[in-house]
């Protein structure tokens, strides 16, 4: 017999509705963070950073106060806040295109620094708000608005895999793989981010979790298809699991 | 701390500190190292944070954050640096947080040079960045007027919400000269928009520290308020020196250290009969209007001298109206110009007008 | 045997929930909501054992689901 449970919108959430897609993982992904964050915190202990991308709206969503960040520099401008206001949780939401393209160099030097920050990255392999574009983590293969043939290693260069290359750093205490694209991923990787805010409230340091995330509308896919995508495709280029932890 | 030598870039770093700022982000490029070195000390054991950013990118994002939770805080670089901030520079105007900014300039464009130069007037005085916004920014001449400067800029960016520039040059960065450290408390301030962590019912509202406001009459709203808090800064902010100009037919127009050794060659060519005078903007925005339209109507001519190609000159113009012709003498790429050219400039214009 | 309620208005007719139900009592609707989407509903509440499956699929927190509450 279950356990009593009730199960409804977190109050880390404000009542705006999600402009997201239908079907788009961002509002899981959401939905999991403010879980999270409503089971350990109260609501200002929190400090978010919004990224640019489809979740720059993120700062009308979490019940907390909230910056809004210049495209891939979120690290940059969560340390700063981190270091004047280092009892609060502070945490980072941020796409491909922003924590892997432009970010990358704000991305690498929070984690190795090992800034107390919390980073969740969405990994969905493509520039959603912007119409599609090649994402670092656009699959070889993969036809994108600029990657139209198809993505070739020898004219559009090779995706990245980021956890991978920041769990060689000195610095993070977690660094892991997740999904959302069924059920039981979907309760795997809230346990990942629970684990990412908890190691920021021990002091423990700078962790990353990376969330395989759909992008139905720019993929030319259904919802449903868009999440087989993920299980079939992405994770194959993207494993899950611990890349590190301390 | 009494009277004693103190190099331009580490005065300016003390007088931040003694000012209450205690999170500085900073990278290293020459002439301004000494500003994050001495920063990476002192913060220290006044209980500061220093961070060595990734990149003057980084850096001003890192004052955005600490910004936004109502912190004094700084960044330092040299032109091409500050290229780097100008995003960040009119985010932060946006979004309305205080922080001051120090540009030691050298030469340009490009990688340009090391040596001195005021040749980014154009980049601090029209924003720099992309939008409507501006920006007070403050020419120190000397180090103890840095320092008492770099002060004020803090006050200015805390009472207005906005970004404050100092601008300086390598000279200004780079000497040594005996400074007095003021006597300075700071004032109250209304920081209830800063985010420092909000829940329900605890007294303000949830703060949202943003410059996106992508309903264009919601922006068009925001940016007019912006405006007229630059019409409020222009009214009550502005600065200038004036010397020798009470019965002058000549005025020289130079700030920072040009101003300095113009201030030589004024004294020169008075000896020699011109009465010539010196306006010295203060800040040069918002620059000193009203005292370059008066002089224009008093003056034969006006000779702005500046290290660049001529930026500054534009504002002399636009405020001189025609009333009398400006000329123009200055030096680029990094040379500073001496005494006898400026004074030989001078009896140029003397004899053309 | 628990309660759940679909916030039809707020459903953007994804079919992730559709999916998820272990017992495919899930359908979206005919009609059209105020988004102009077919919502998802239950078909047979009598059958639902309130497992929240569908509660961890939905992007838009539009169900809520009472397990053991006594409701």
């Amino acid at each position: 017999m279950a356990a009593p449970a009730i199960y409804a919108r977190p109050k880390f959430l404000t009542d705006t509705p999600f402009h997201y897609c239908p079907g788009c993982t961002h509002g899981i992904v959401h939905r999991l963070i403010a879980e999270v964050l409503g089971e350990k915190f109260e609501q200002d202990e929190v400090i978010g950073v919004a990224p640019v991308g489809c979740a720059v709206f993120a700062y009308n969503y979490f019940n907390c106060d909230m910056f809004e960040a210049a495209h891939g520099r979120a690290p940059a401008v969560a340390t700063g806040i981190k270091h004047a206001q280092p009892d609060k949780i502070v945490f980072t939401y941020q796409g491909d295109g922003d924590l892997a393209s432009i970010g990358m160099a704000e991305t690498v030097h929070a984690a190795a620094r090992g800034e107390n920050i919390t980073i969740i990255f969405i990994n969905n392999g493509i520039y959603g708000m912007t119409g599609g574009q090649m994402a670092p983590t656009t699959l070889i293969g993969e036809k994108t608005s600029t990657s139209p043939f198809g993505r070739t290693a020898a004219a559009n260069g090779n995706p990245i895999h980021v956890s991978e290359m920041l769990a060689t750093l000195n610095g993070p205490s977690l660094i892991a793989r997740v999904s959302v694209h069924d059920v039981k991923n979907v309760l795997n990787a809230k346990k990942l981010i629970a684990k990412a805010f908890q190691n920021q409230a021990d002091g423990k340091g700078f962790s990353l979790i990376e969330v395989l995330s759909t992008c139905p509308t720019n993929w030319g896919k259904s919802p449903l298809e868009a999440l087989q995508f993920v299980s079939e495709r992405m994770i194959p280029e993207y494993p899950l699991g611990t890349l590190k932890e301390v | 701390m009494n009277r004693q030598m103190m190099k331009g870039n580490e005065a300016i770093a003390e007088a931040a500190v003694q000012a209450g700022c205690r999170f500085f982000f900073g990278y290293p490029i020459t002439p301004q190292n000494e500003i994050p070195e001495y920063m990476s000390r002192r913060l220290v054991e006044v209980g500061g944070q220093f961070v060595q950013a990734e990149s003057e990118v980084a850096a001003i994002n890192m004052v955005y954050g600490a910004a936004g939770t109502g912190a004094r805080s700084m960044t330092s670089s040299s032109s091409p640096g500050i290229s780097l901030k100008q995003e960040g520079i009119s985010y932060i105007a946006g979004a309305e947080l205080p922080c001051v900014i120090v540009n030691i300039v050298r030469g340009g464009p490009g990688l340009g040079s090391i040596q001195p130069a005021q040749s980014d007037y154009y980049q601090a005085t029209r924003g720099g960045g992309h939008g409507d916004y501006r920006m007070p920014v403050y020419a120190p001449a000397s180090v103890q007027e840095a320092v008492e400067l770099t002060q004020r800029a803090f006050d200015v960016a805390d009472k207005y919400r906005t970004p404050v520039m100092i601008l300086g040059d390598g000279i200004i960065g780079q000497m040594m000269e005996p400074v007095t450290m003021p006597e300075y408390t700071a004032p109250a301030f209304d920081r209830s928009w800063a985010a420092t962590g909000w829940k329900e019912g605890c007294g303000r509202e949830r703060a949202v520290i943003n410059s996106l406001y992508i309903q264009p009459d919601v922006l068009e709203k925001h940016v007019n308020k912006l405006a007229r808090k630059y019409a409020a800064i222009s009214e009550n902010e502005t600065m200038v020196e004036e010397l020798y100009m009470d019965d002058a037919e000549y005025a020289v127009v130079a700030y920072g250290t040009t101003a300095r050794i113009a201030l030589t060659a004024v004294r020169r060519a008075r000896e020699d009969g011109v009465k010539v005078g010196l306006i010295r903007p203060v800040t040069v925005w918002p620059f000193p209007e009203k005292a370059i339209e008066d002089a224009a109507g008093r003056v034969k001519g006006m000779l702005a001298v500046e290290m660049s190609l001529g930026q500054m000159i534009d504002d002399v113009r636009l405020a001189a109206r025609d009333r009398c012709p400006v000329r123009f003498y200055g030096r680029t790429g990094g040379i500073v110009p001496g005494v006898r050219e400026i004074h030989a400039a001078i009896l140029n214009m003397k004899e053309e007008l | 045997m628990g309660k759940i309620e679909f916030d039809a208005d707020q459903c953007k007719g994804c079919g992730l929930c559709v999916a998820a139900c272990p017992r495919k009592l899930i359908q979206l609707s005919a009609h059209i909501n105020k988004k102009g989407y077919n919502a998802a509903y239950c078909t047979d509440i009598d059958k639902c054992t309130a497992c929240a499956m569908c509660y961890q699929m939905c992007p838009d927190c539009v169900i809520r689901v009472e397990r053991g509450t006594g409701a």
